[in-house]
């Protein structure tokens, strides 16, 4: 697969509280909507290396919740929950999702995968209840995101790889 | 959640830099003034707009730190203040770097779940159900 086709699209609306992510994974959209869903498979990959997932919970039914918790380096933890609306594996998820340093910003989460060839590309649509909301999910996104050397990362990857 | 790389721009700032970019008329503003320093009236040549009506444009732009408009001469031209485009758009860059690590990290356990299961046999006999179905695709 040519890195271009691994390529993250970001679109933030300036004129909607929306943040729309779309990538694409050399995998079936089955496999990809279980990392998504199964705790032991989201704590290997949800969020930057340098923050540990310390309890992943998921009851995978509407209605049910799911919740998450990463710790930084410094031992600070942050945690995210929220609750499944819809469930239709391996189409589609929708499930609110809240960033428990803002309790009342709950946001609303929309998975969508398309499969060709073998490879899916996953579609993440975030739509938040006001701006403002939208805009500290970004920047709490910018600030856990920084805490690492990016570079050096890019070195590692190849290795670690191999070494897998 | 405090960092030594904490964002230069506040939340308030970044309020008043997304409502300013949320309308057409100011965002094409903000493309001529791309391309060099404009006039009031230059700026309002494009648009079938009053004269006020621009003027209130710009004053959301001026506020919002995306334009400065020069004091000394009559024609008070204004200027795009790249400054803090780009901290808006550094802004964007690092919520993808979130999920591009992200991303990457899924990349390698996709990878493995096809690749070479580990010692995790849960995963192995659901991985074969899917290895299956694909040959089944590809053989159509």
């Amino acid at each position: 697969m040519s890195p271009s086709s691994k390529k993250l699209e970001v679109i933030a609306d300036p004129a909607k509280p929306t943040i729309v992510t779309r990538r694409t994974f050399d995998a079936p959209r089955t496999l990809v909507f279980d990392a998504w869903t199964k705790p032991e498979l989201m704590k290997r990959w949800l969020g930057p290396r340098a923050l540990e997932m310390v309890l992943c919970e998921v009851d995978l039914r509407v209605g049910g919740g799911y919740r998450y918790v990463h710790r930084a380096p410094d031992g600070q933890e942050f945690g995210f929950h929220g609750t499944y609306r819809e469930i239709a594996r391996p189409d589609r998820l929708v499930s609110t999702f809240v960033f428990e340093l803002f309790p009342d910003a709950e946001a609303v989460d929309t998975l969508e995968l398309e499969e060709r060839d073998g490879k899916t590309t996953v579609t993440t649509t975030t739509v938040h209840t006001t701006m403002q909301a939208r805009d500290g999910h970004l920047a709490a996104g910018m600030e856990l995101g920084m805490e690492e050397g990016y570079a050096r990362l890019d070195e590692l990857l190849p290795q670690m790889k191999r070494a897998a | 959640m405090t960092t030594a790389a904490a964002p230069r721009i506040s939340a308030d700032d970044l309020d008043a830099t997304f409502a300013a970019l949320a309308d057409r008329t100011r965002r094409a503003m903000i493309a001529k003034l791309a391309r060099g320093e404009a006039t009031v009236l230059e700026l309002g040549e494009p648009h079938d707009m009053s004269q006020p009506a621009i003027s209130k444009h710009l004053k959301v732009l001026e506020r919002a730190g995306l334009i400065t408009r020069s004091r000394d001469a009559q024609r008070r031209p204004c200027r795009l203040e790249p400054r803090r485009l780009k901290l808006v758009a550094d802004w964007v860059l690092s919520y993808r770097e979130f999920w591009e690590q992200s991303y990457s990290r899924l990349d390698e356990v996709l990878q493995e779940l096809q690749g070479q299961p580990k010692e995790k046999t849960k995963e192995k006999s659901h991985v074969t159900v899917i290895k299956k179905a694909r040959s089944h695709r590809r053989s159509r």
